[in-house]
């Protein structure tokens, strides 16, 4: 198989579009390590219930309709999360927060299960069909691809003008940078935390909405995701959420070209191999910075 | 000393007093099930170990089972009479090699399972040790990562390699034999005898750990547990006490995962699912993190009540809800040391209320 310029394109394409959403994922872990310090072990599930959700509301609502819904309830299931597992804990060791979440998100999935069982499912191409395409030059792509990149690159640019230029959102930054000064200043941190959950939950869900056309989606969808969310969330160093898109992409197409050495069934090895490369070598991420990561905790 | 082994003991009597009573109902077919709790429990107490001893989480022991089980499986139902050469002849020399009939009549040349479990025992270790040395340097939510992606890349291994059936496993590995008359099997005649076997390998394997806890080494591990650095700054070399730990508790689980596939006569990649790793530290948790003792009957009974099929489609939304339950609300286990006491205040202090 030789590697024209072409196949090289297409495969380029076909990174990006997975690499999104694991920028996607990744910015969701970020924004609760941000608030609270803690990984959620269940951000996958956030996805997985988001691309379930909207499955079944599009069966009786038109399809915007349908995601919007499928992303308010997920984020309210994030709510629901953090009000029944988290908020009422007082100092709970990194150790206690670890197993909880991985609790919780098994609980999520045999939910899923039992809710929609084993089948896997997709929402329909948000416009023409699987096999309908655009030619750019030589490549042919998919519009679901364009709609997978705009919506995530829209998506983004919202979250941080909310961080940047919103109350709210810079009353979350003041708990992120110093809890008990924000405290002091009248921010209720325990609502900023149930807030990082909801907006976690909600980006997590319109990934998984706008993802399901290409990957499809079933009730233990998340776990994978969730882990190269992480790998990401690492690669572009804990808690940088621009940085993320970056390494989104990297992983994306290393992964994507991976099929070419290994068959497609080791695809995730490639991936969890990076994440434990990096994690062995430098867990501060390739973008981050080595000296301020030396005072967190590994 | 006496203290020690008298818990021991009653264990024992136990474990004697369950065979009784099956054997008194005539209910024997229970012992199947008991004998695969006592593999998993293996497994378990060394996991105990790992986790509440020297603080170190581990959410990818499934995949110590499957590399330990995966291993046997393959070197004693791979046909080696097709091939020929200088290797097999020094091989069969040596006497590694068993031969008997195959299920449909053919002649297999295989490895003897006492070689197959060597391979996978040495194995496991190599792996536990080679991955063990980098992943200890993480904390937190970083080794807890780690260790769930080693877990998953040994899973998506043994699901994705035809040469270990796939998705379908590897079936028709023959009964351990350890000595003559003495295997590991779930024929029914043997029931009792493999009940007996596994159980005595487990209280033999909860001997060693209660000796190493009760020496320097435990006290070393409590003292990593309790502050690294400070354990650290005291002269312990906390590295290598957490890579020891961390290796003997996979060597636990390889052991466990060869002598259930000999028992089972096979195994799929089920057995190296992450549910599978979060349902073992699910056990050593509500046993009560630093009790041994705990994740030992928590083991027996859950592994056991889960094998029956009492807990049907629940089976992992009950581990999983156990898990947060007893995190969110007694983080140091139901069967904590302290149980008795609190329990004795809570009726005291009734008793008073009550007095005039």
């Amino acid at each position: 198989m030789g590697l024209n310029s072409d196949l090289f394109f297409q495969y380029v394409v076909a990174g990006i579009t997975y690499g999104t959403i694991y920028a996607v994922v990744a910015i969701g872990f970020n924004i609760i390590y941000n608030a609270t310090g803690i990984i959620n072990f269940a951000q996958g599930e956030f996805v997985m219930l988001g691309g379930m959700t909207a499955v079944t509301l599009s069966r009786f609502l038109p399809l915007p309709v349908a995601i919007l819904g499928a992303v308010a309830v997920t984020t309210v299931i994030g709510a629901v999360i953090e009000i029944l597992f988290i908020r009422w804990l007082r100092g709970p060791s990194v150790l206690r927060m670890i197993i909880i979440t991985i609790g919780v998100s098994i609980l999520v999935r045999e939910v899923a299960l039992h809710v929609w069982g084993e089948s896997i499912r997709a929402l329909p191409y948000f416009t023409g069909t699987s096999v309908t395409s655009i030619k750019m030059g030589n490549v042919y792509i998919s519009p679901q691809v364009l709609w997978v990149v705009g919506i995530s690159a829209v998506a983004v640019v919202a979250l941080s003008a909310f961080f940047n230029y919103t109350m709210l959102g810079r009353q979350m930054r003041a708990c992120a940078a110093n809890r008990d000064a924000a405290r002091l200043c009248g921010i209720s941190a325990k609502n900023m935390v149930t807030l990082s959950f909801m907006l976690s939950a909600g980006i997590g869900a319109l990934g998984g909405c706008i993802v399901s056309p290409i990957t499809y989606v079933q009730y233990d969808s998340g776990t994978p995701l969730a882990i190269k969310g992480f790998t990401v969330a690492i690669l572009g160093g804990l808690g940088n959420s621009a940085a993320a898109v970056g390494a989104g992409m990297i992983l994306g197409i290393l992964e994507s070209f991976s099929i070419w050495v290994l068959p497609a069934a080791y695809k995730e090895v490639i991936s969890i191999s990076l994440l434990l490369l990096i994690l062995f070598i430098r867990p501060s991420g390739i973008f981050g910075s080595a000296e301020a990561s030396r005072l967190k905790e590994f | 000393m006496r203290g020690r082994y008298l818990p021991v003991a009653a264990f024992a009597g136990l474990i004697v007093a369950i065979q009784m009573a099956t054997h008194f109902t005539g209910s024997g077919y229970h012992l199947t099930q008991l004998t695969m709790s006592a593999y998993y429990s293996l497994l378990a107490i060394g996991l105990c170990l790992l986790v509440g001893y020297a603080g170190q989480i581990s959410i990818g022991h499934a995949g110590f089972f499957a590399i330990g089980g995966y291993i046997t499986a393959l070197l004693t139902t791979h046909d080696l009479s097709s091939h020929q050469g200088l290797a097999l002849g020094w091989l069969a020399k040596v006497g590694v090699l068993s031969s008997r009939t195959g299920l449909y009549g053919g002649h297999l040349l295989t490895l003897h399972p006492w070689t197959a479990c060597l391979v996978a025992i040495v194995a496991t270790v190599g792996v536990a040790y080679a991955i063990g040395g980098p992943v200890l340097k993480l904390k937190g939510h970083y080794l807890a990562m780690a260790t769930l992606g080693f877990g998953t890349i040994v899973y998506r291994i043994v699901l994705g390699s035809a040469l270990v059936g796939g998705a379908d496993g590897l079936s028709e590995v023959p009964p351990f034999v350890l000595l003559p008359g003495l295997e590991v099997s779930s024929q029914a005649s043997l029931r009792v005898q493999n009940y007996y076997l596994a159980w005595g390998l487990v209280i033999g394997g909860m001997m060693l750990l209660l000796n190493l806890i009760h020496s320097r080494t435990g006290r070393a591990l409590s003292a990593i547990h309790g502050a690294e650095d400070a354990a650290d700054a005291m002269g312990i070399p906390t590295a290598r006490y957490k890579l020891n730990t961390f290796v003997l508790s996979a060597a636990y689980a390889g052991l466990a995962g060869v002598l259930l596939t000999h028992f089972n006569g096979g195994i799929g990649p089920s057995e190296a699912s992450i549910m599978k790793s979060v349902r073992y530290v699910a056990i050593v948790a509500i046993g009560g993190m630093a009790n041994l003792w705990g994740a030992l009957l928590m083991s027996l009974l859950l592994n056991y009540l889960s094998l029956r099929g009492y807990f049907g489609t629940y089976d992992d939304a009950v581990f999983g809800g156990i898990l947060i339950l007893i995190m969110l609300f007694a983080p140091e286990g139901l069967l904590r040391r302290q149980l008795f006491g609190e329990l004795r205040n809570l009726f005291s202090r009734n008793v008073a209320e009550e007095a005039p």
